[in-house]
């Protein structure tokens, strides 16, 4: 899984973290429902770690709330990612983590499709395959090793 | 004429888990379900409803994916992501775990009976496809592994009469194999889908195969053998337009000709073909569907072997629906 003591990428650019949700009237008032909307969906996946470095996805530009597509009303939800590097071996476990986020987060009835931003990565078609296929998604989550290198990168390196 | 799709009942069948596959038993007396919480139920019908009448736990220890009846229906395979396929025998209302069948490197995704009940094949996402020998002591012996395809295997069925056998992947492919001096090999490649083949059924006569996809299209294959003798197969239909997401899983009825569709976008079609059309370009129109069938992903559909028109469906939401397709005038 790993690729050895040595990182891949080995400095890579930190970006500032974005503020909290600035809560509107509307949001406050419990009368109100508020749909799922993209805000909501990147504060999920926004503060999973990277694999590599104790920096969360936010931080490495890897998730922007700009590559979030939500429709509440359709139940679909869609996630662009970009791979700091080209080669990331990562890229199929970052998406992973981002999947299993949601899978446990949102309501049942969403559907939830994880791809890497087109033209960032090389293997791109063969990780979105891979992440779209639940056959294998079940399978990997049944491998407990996997798995906790998953609830690793869930767990947040520090609050936000 | 009107034909619609009713519900007769609702089973909850594996809470909180998936429902991944359901298959009636050869009278159609006998429903079997698995699913992700790793036990295989078997629902029976008492007056006008179905229960359950056993449950199947401790074969396996993790998913099972696809369960098989033997076509005398004494017997039933599991296959599961544990890489193991087991096979219970009947003996009354009980089940007993009587073999267990190692060899696959990782997930058996399927397992299926020849129509004489002498061959059994599973398949896995170690790429293989293995043909096992029954003997009448009940002892199975592989005897063949085929590695025809690049990428996981992901269904295997039998054709109804023939020892032929069909091969659905990942790696886009649908493969038809063939007995040659007692080693099965891959004798057709079928080409045109542009994603993972999820499940393949063959229609009443075996002359025709129906494939569904991740591309979200459902594709007819017809025979047409060529003067060599090899086997080759032609696409003579692609149903495209109606499912929203990946077809999961394809029902051809054996007594009506009606084709049932699985889709991710949580509903259940029934197509039905137009008889008036040439048979070389044959048409298939969407007679009924069931647009919310289940709160999730419908992974399987089943037509009733008996009962014209009684088709099981099952979900990523652990349930199983029970529908009734009818045509009215």
């Amino acid at each position: 899984m790993s690729g050895g003591t040595t990182l891949e990428n080995a400095n890579p650019v930190v970006f500032q973290r974005s503020g909290d949700r600035l809560l509107t009237s509307n949001e406050e008032d419990e009368d109100v429902h508020d749909p799922i909307d993209e805000r909501e969906i990147f504060d999920l996946i926004r503060s999973i770690s990277d694999p590599e470095h104790p920096l969360s996805l936010e931080e490495l530009n890897v998730v922007e709330q700009v590559r979030v597509k939500v429709s509440d009303a359709e139940s679909i939800v869609g996630i662009e990612f970009t791979p700091t590097i080209p080669h990331c071996s990562m890229a199929t476990l970052i998406g992973l983590s981002i999947k299993v986020k949601l899978l446990r987060s949102l309501p049942d009835r969403f559907k939830i499709d994880v791809h890497i931003t087109p033209g960032t990565h090389a293997s791109e078609e063969a990780v979105n395959k891979q992440l779209a296929d639940k056959e294998r998604v079940a399978a990997a989550l049944e491998n407990s090793s996997l798995l906790e290198v998953v609830n690793q990168c869930l767990t947040p390196t520090r609050s936000i | 004429m009107k034909q619609n799709l009713t519900l007769v009942q609702r089973l909850n069948a594996h809470p909180d888990s998936r429902c991944w596959f359901v298959s009636w038993s050869p009278t159609g007396t006998l429903l079997a379900s698995c699913g992700g919480d790793k036990a295989i139920r078997i629902w029976g019908r008492e007056g006008d409803s179905w229960i359950c009448k056993s449950v199947l736990q401790d074969g396996h220890q993790r998913t099972v994916r696809r369960v098989a009846w033997s076509p005398c229906g004494n017997y039933l395979a599991s296959a599961s992501f544990d890489a193991t396929t087991c096979i219970w025998k009947k003996k009354n209302d009980e089940f007993e775990s009587l073999t267990v069948l190692e060899g696959h490197e990782n997930e058996v995704k399927s397992v299926a009976w020849a129509p004489s009940g002498n061959l059994l094949a599973t398949c896995s996402r170690d790429k293989s496809v293995w043909v096992w020998e029954v003997d009448e002591e009940d002892e199975y012996e592989c005897v063949t592994v085929v590695n025809s395809h690049t990428q996981d295997v992901k269904n295997i069925v039998w054709h109804p009469t023939q020892e032929l056998l069909a091969s659905a992947s990942y790696d886009n492919n649908v493969c038809i194999y063939k007995e040659e001096d007692d080693d099965w090999e891959c004798r057709a490649t079928l080409q045109g889908h542009t994603s993972t083949v999820w499940s393949l059924a063959f229609d009443a006569t075996g002359q025709r195969l129906a494939s569904c996809s991740d591309d979200r299209t459902v594709k007819i294959w017809k025979e047409s053998p060529l003067e060599s003798g090899d086997l080759s197969w032609k696409c003579v239909c692609t149903l495209s337009g109606y499912h929203g997401r990946t077809v999961y899983d394809v029902a051809w009825c054996r007594l009506t000709g009606a084709l049932a569709t699985a889709c991710g976008d949580d509903a259940v079609r029934v197509f039905k073909e137009d008889e008036t059309a040439d048979p070389k370009q044959p048409v298939f129109s969407l007679a009924a569907q069931a647009t919310k069938a289940h709160s999730q992903d419908v992974n399987c559909v089943a037509w009733n072997p008996k009962e014209a028109g009684l088709l099981a469906s099952c979900s990523d939401d652990g349930e199983i629906a029970i529908w009734r397709f009818q045509e009215e005038d």
